[in-house]
């Protein structure tokens, strides 16, 4: 049996085994998300503009159909397509970030005030002008808290990559039940939650920064005090 | 000066939205486009700046067909108030008011002064209010930063859709007020866009009554006022203000026809003489084409009186007030009030006297109502 203090010592005993699994892990999701806003803010920008209603609908229903798929089938599916390892993993969590940083992007765009869009218009914005000093910065907090959710969802389901040789803390967890030793398992499932915390909570900092520039200092200072 | 030259418009599967327009805007009046929704007020004046393009026919700026200039060129020396105010939220104050000068890429020393200066033309403190974001200030402020913001680079045109609309009627007054002061001194040809005739009738050089896409009439306030073309007009106007109208009199109906003038070359016995015989203190000068020159006052003639070789014109002094035949009595009345003048000239448009109208005439005028309103009520 484990006494107790096993399950602290574990830190110290593995340090260097957990250190690489939770940099692994971090690497990951990092790229899986990175992926995701590479093409899936592009992408949701483009569906705002576009008139052609059946291009919108069908990136949806594709996106969507993404994220039903089953996580452990959709990592499986890789394995005859790409083999195994960190490249059919960081696919797979791509995919489905997908549908959620989409999703986020587009409600941002169209959630803008027309009547901003029409004086910028007005002004003598032109379209590519508008989209960067306008547009974008009015739906960037929008845009920011879908990547958070999106992050957060992709750091617990990374654990699963590990079933297809990945790595990351799930082989920490996999190795763990394989020679019951629970400290191990247990230490690997709280990185993995401490991790998801983490990095939610600088993704709402970050959130905050940019909710704050629409209220001046001043302001501020009498709202905290 | 903005031309509208047979404007057709149509949109897709629609309607026509606007039906043969043509309209003169002319530069340094406030033209107000006003009807009932869907007139195509709006359209008509989005078609200035190409936010909208017609079907058929064109739109001069100054002689040049605005088809042929670029669009973000176009927008840039066209300034633009909307209703909902459109400032930027993610942008302080003054950055907001700068927008324009930037996109023309003036230099930053130049914007701040720019910013301060119309800041402090809408009397807001650049101090305190530059660093501010929109959402920090009340509508009313937040309405003063979208006109001052389409004021920024100084266009010669601008264009306000229904700006005030939104505003609770306090501010609405105040920024209608300070829209007409601000006028004054910057004398752009503004653009519009109201559905209330109140608003219309105070701010209004010209006044632009539209409906179903047609104009159906286009004066100055006063004109619609008083000769409203169909009962259409005459309903949009409303009863209570016609009535206004119709009851207030021109100063023409009221003023004295034929006042004691004197031409500006006759010497001052004479002038003298005039004076006791039609019982006055002072005369009009006109010239031989009864065209007004100012007046003479019996303090001016006495004092001169022995210098045989003086003559009126010598002596003449200007009129500091003057009202026209059409503008209502209650504005003649204002003036004579506040200038504590016994009366003033009546002059046209041409310059030429028509007549005088004196604190007499107005007891006169008021004598003649109500005589016949006691007659009436005796009988």
């Amino acid at each position: 049996m484990h006494s107790f203090s096993d399950y602290f010592y574990v830190f110290v005993e593995r340090a260097s085994d957990i250190f690489d699994a939770l940099l692994m892990h971090s690497l990951i999701s990092g790229a899986a998300v990175l992926l995701g806003c590479l093409v899936a803010i592009p992408l949701g920008i483009f569906l705002t503009k576009t008139s052609y209603q059946w291009i919108q609908s069908l990136v949806f229903t594709i996106t969507n159909i993404f994220q039903t798929i089953p996580s452990l089938a959709m990592l499986a599916i890789f394995i005859p397509l790409i083999g195994i390892g960190l490249k059919p993993a960081i696919i797979a969590l791509f995919l489905y970030s997908l549908m959620p940083i989409l999703r986020n992007t587009y409600a941002a765009f169209e959630s803008i005030d027309p009547g901003i869009i029409e004086s910028a218009k007005g002004m003598g914005y032109s379209p590519l002008q508008r989209m960067i000093q306008i547009e974008v910065p009015l739906a960037m907090p929008y845009i920011m808290s879908g990547i958070r959710l999106t992050s957060v969802y992709i750091i617990n389901w990374a654990t699963l990559a590990a079933l297809i040789g990945a790595g990351g803390l799930g082989q920490l967890i996999i190795g763990g039940m394989g020679v019951n030793d629970k400290p191990l398992i247990l230490a690997a499932a709280i990185l993995a939650m401490v991790l998801a915390l983490v990095v939610d909570f600088l993704f709402g900092r970050l959130e905050k920064i940019f909710v704050k520039r629409e209220s001046s200092e001043q302001n501020i200072m009498q709202m905290e005090e | 000066m903005i031309e509208f030259k047979n404007i057709y418009k149509k949109f897709e599967g629609g309607n026509d939205v606007l039906k043969d327009i043509n309209l003169t805007c002319e530069d340094g009046e406030i033209t107000v486009l006003i009807g009932p929704s869907g007139c195509g007020k709006t359209t008509t004046m989005k078609l200035i700046n190409r936010l909208i393009t017609p079907t058929k026919g064109s739109i001069f700026i100054d002689g040049k067909d605005i088809s042929q200039i670029n669009t973000v060129e176009l927008r840039r020396g066209i300034g633009y108030v909307i209703q909902h105010i459109g400032l930027f939220p993610h942008m302080t104050i003054g950055r907001n008011v700068g927008v324009v000068p930037h996109l023309l890429k003036w230099n930053q020393v130049q914007i701040d002064e720019r910013i301060d200066e119309l800041l402090e033309l809408v009397g807001l403190d650049p101090k305190v209010y530059k660093e501010r974001y929109p959402s920090e200030l009340s509508g009313g402020q937040q309405q003063r930063i979208g006109v001052i913001r389409a004021l920024a680079v100084e266009p010669g045109i601008i264009l306000m859709d229904e700006p005030f609309s939104a505003l609770d009627p306090i501010s609405r007054e105040q920024l209608q007020e300070e829209l007409i002061r601000l006028q004054k001194e910057i004398k752009k040809s503004i653009v519009f866009v109201t559905h209330d005739m109140d608003e219309a009738l105070k701010i209004a050089d010209k006044i632009v009554l539209m409906r179903d896409g047609q104009i159906i009439q286009h004066g100055s306030p006063e004109e619609i006022l008083r000769r409203p073309a169909n009962d259409f007009v005459k309903n949009f106007i409303g009863e209570k203000r016609l009535k206004k109208a119709m009851d207030m009199p021109a100063v023409a109906d009221v003023m004295v026809r034929k006042p004691a003038t004197i031409l500006p070359y006759r010497g001052l016995a004479v002038a003298m003489n005039m004076m006791e015989k039609k019982q006055v203190d002072s005369l009009v000068v006109v010239d031989d084409d009864n065209r007004i020159e100012g007046y003479v006052s019996i303090y001016d003639v006495t004092r001169e009186f022995d210098n045989e070789t003086k003559q009126v014109k010598d002596i003449v002094q200007p009129f500091m007030h003057r009202a026209e035949p059409d503008s209502l009595l209650s504005d003649a009345v204002n003036i004579l009030d506040e200038s504590k003048l016994s009366y003033i000239p009546v002059v046209s448009a041409d310059n030429t006297l028509a007549g005088l109208l004196t604190r007499g005439s107005i007891v006169g005028h008021m004598r003649e109502i109500y005589s016949q309103e006691r007659w009436a009520y005796n009988a």
